[in-house]
């Protein structure tokens, strides 16, 4: 029915940049105005948290064996195996830990929101909410976005504590290190430096992560192959936007902190 | 004195039925380069089911999508209860939306919610009904109506076609709106599911004294439920009427939607 007109492709991206602007201010605007949608917030808590625990800690459990793994033959030539809890502890709770929790989550969580929201523009089920009066913004994107936001930290605490354990098992297939002493180690080399910047930035994850998903599967065109184009874009868009607020926020953490 | 009294309510209730709730006049609309509505004129009145018949793609979804606003005119006039459609705010704009339903071709029930949430959700959202006890008895009221209580906590997915236009029905009616804008209504149904449905838009008005603008392709519906039925081809009315007016049209553009009634 419709004829579209062919932008140039840097009027298509700027289009774009400007859509994804409005967008976010439509969900700030809807923040704070009207009332909150408390059940579907816990709702979306539950689907995006409670749901996402068994991946992360699966991930996290393995990454934190091979993690040690790979370390040790390295720190052990330089007869620093002592140092292995150390090194673990830091490179996992401040890099490893964070950015690979949140391109899981963007893989898991990310597309199944663009999927879900793209097939509910499919089947006109946001024009019939628009046309309802109701604000499929306030209930959809808010939502979702902020249960994202609270989640991911949430998840990313809680891969660092299993991915260290894992680190722990690890140690023992070769070495012998008690509990008490290993954690003490991981424990004693941690700062709030190291903890604190690392909460922020998967803060910044959650939301991207959100906000990613919301827009692509809102945004998406009327039909099928557009449901999993929404998926798929909302994927790669979310773990890009990871890498980029996670070198921002290296730099920033290194000013701050480290110099 | 009472005669006096009774033709006051005769001539207001007469003047009530006259009223246009909807005018729309040289309504424009293009998508890109195609003039999808060129030249639209239409006025609904209370209590009035409009049936638009016309070939796909000829704008008729369109125009009722303009009508709550879901798409902006490019030209001309459109006005519902008087006011300006494209002149509204977004807060004209939700208090429009709660006077007019809107049943989407696909009934467009929210799926992750059951029957009875659907129903629920423009009561408490739009309505800001929170009294449960009334909530449950508009949902039950609506769900009657379309005669489909027994699956009020079932989810869309468990239910079949006719049975999803009926609930998508019973969510629009619930709020009580003043007009209904029916999309395609019977598209998809087979002849029974869809007369009961035809039936159902009729039921509706009769008893809600709700107006309608009713878009199908289904000449049976458009026989069973119109007051009045337009012919759209090309962005524009080619003909207007009733349907038993129109069925004896010597027109050809106008006959070849007859063709097949007897």
């Amino acid at each position: 029915m419709a004829e579209e007109i062919v932008l140039p492709g840097w009027k298509k991206w700027l289009e774009g940049i400007g859509d994804q602007v409005g967008f976010f201010f439509r969900f700030f605007r809807n923040v704070f105005t009207g009332g909150f949608e408390w059940s579907e917030f816990v709702r979306q808590c539950y689907e995006i948290g409670y749901r996402s625990i068994m991946l992360v800690g699966i991930t996290s459990f393995i990454m934190g064996i091979v993690l040690i793994l790979q370390l040790r033959p390295t720190l052990v030539a330089f007869g620093a195996a002592s140092m292995l809890p150390k090194t673990l502890s830091v490179s996992f709770v401040r890099e490893i830990g964070p950015v690979i929790i949140a391109i899981i989550c963007a893989g898991k969580i990310a597309s199944s929101i663009g999927a879900e929201l793209g097939s509910m523009k499919v089947t006109e089920q946001l024009d019939a909410m628009e046309v309802s009066g109701a604000n499929p913004v306030q209930y959809l994107v808010v939502t979702r976005i902020i249960a994202t936001t609270v989640m991911v930290p949430l998840l990313s605490v809680l891969g660092d504590a299993i991915g260290l354990f894992g680190g722990f098992l690890a140690l023992n297939i070769r070495d012998s290190m008690s509990f008490n002493l290993y954690f003490t180690k991981v424990i004693g080399s941690l700062d709030f430096t190291d903890f604190l910047p690392a909460l922020v930035k998967t803060i910044f994850f959650g939301f991207a992560i959100g906000f990613v998903g919301c827009y692509k599967g809102f945004n998406s065109n009327k039909g099928t192959e557009s449901v999993g184009i929404a998926a798929n874009s909302a994927v790669v868009t979310a773990s890009l936007w990871i890498f980029v607020i996670d070198a921002i926020a290296v730099q920033i953490t290194s000013l701050l902190f480290y110099n | 004195m009472d005669q006096v009294k009774e033709d006051k309510e005769q001539k207001n209730a007469s003047k009530k039925k006259d009223e246009i709730v909807i005018s729309i006049n040289g309504l424009k609309k293009s998508f890109g380069t195609k003039d999808v509505l060129k030249d639209i004129t239409l006025d609904l009145k209370r209590g009035e089911n409009v049936v638009i018949l016309g070939r796909s793609g000829t704008g008729k979804s369109v125009t009722i999508q303009c009508i709550v606003g879901l798409l902006k005119p490019d030209g001309g006039s459109l006005t519902v209860f008087g006011e300006e459609v494209a002149e509204m705010g977004e807060k004209e704009l939700k208090e429009l939306r709660m006077k007019v339903g809107f049943l989407f071709q696909s009934g467009a029930l929210y799926d992750s919610m059951t029957v009875r949430e659907n129903l629920e959700f423009p009561l408490t959202r739009v309505l800001k009904i929170t009294d449960q006890a009334e909530i449950d008895k508009r949902v039950e009221e609506g769900l009657d109506a379309v005669g489909l209580l027994d699956a009020i906590d079932k989810l869309p997915s468990d239910l079949s076609g006719g049975m999803r236009k009926r609930a998508g029905l019973a969510r629009t009616i619930v709020i009580n709106p003043e007009i209904i804008l029916y999309d395609e209504p019977t598209t998809g149904l087979d002849p029974i599911t869809s007369r009961e449905i035809s039936e159902l838009i009729l039921k509706i008005q009769k008893q809600n004294q709700t107006s309608s603008i009713i878009i199908t392709h289904d000449m049976e519906c458009a026989r069973i439920a119109s007051d009045r039925v337009l012919i759209m081809d090309d962005g524009k009315y080619i003909a207007e009427g009733s349907f038993e007016e129109l069925h004896k049209s010597k027109n050809k553009a106008v006959a070849a939607y007859f063709t097949d009634i007897l």
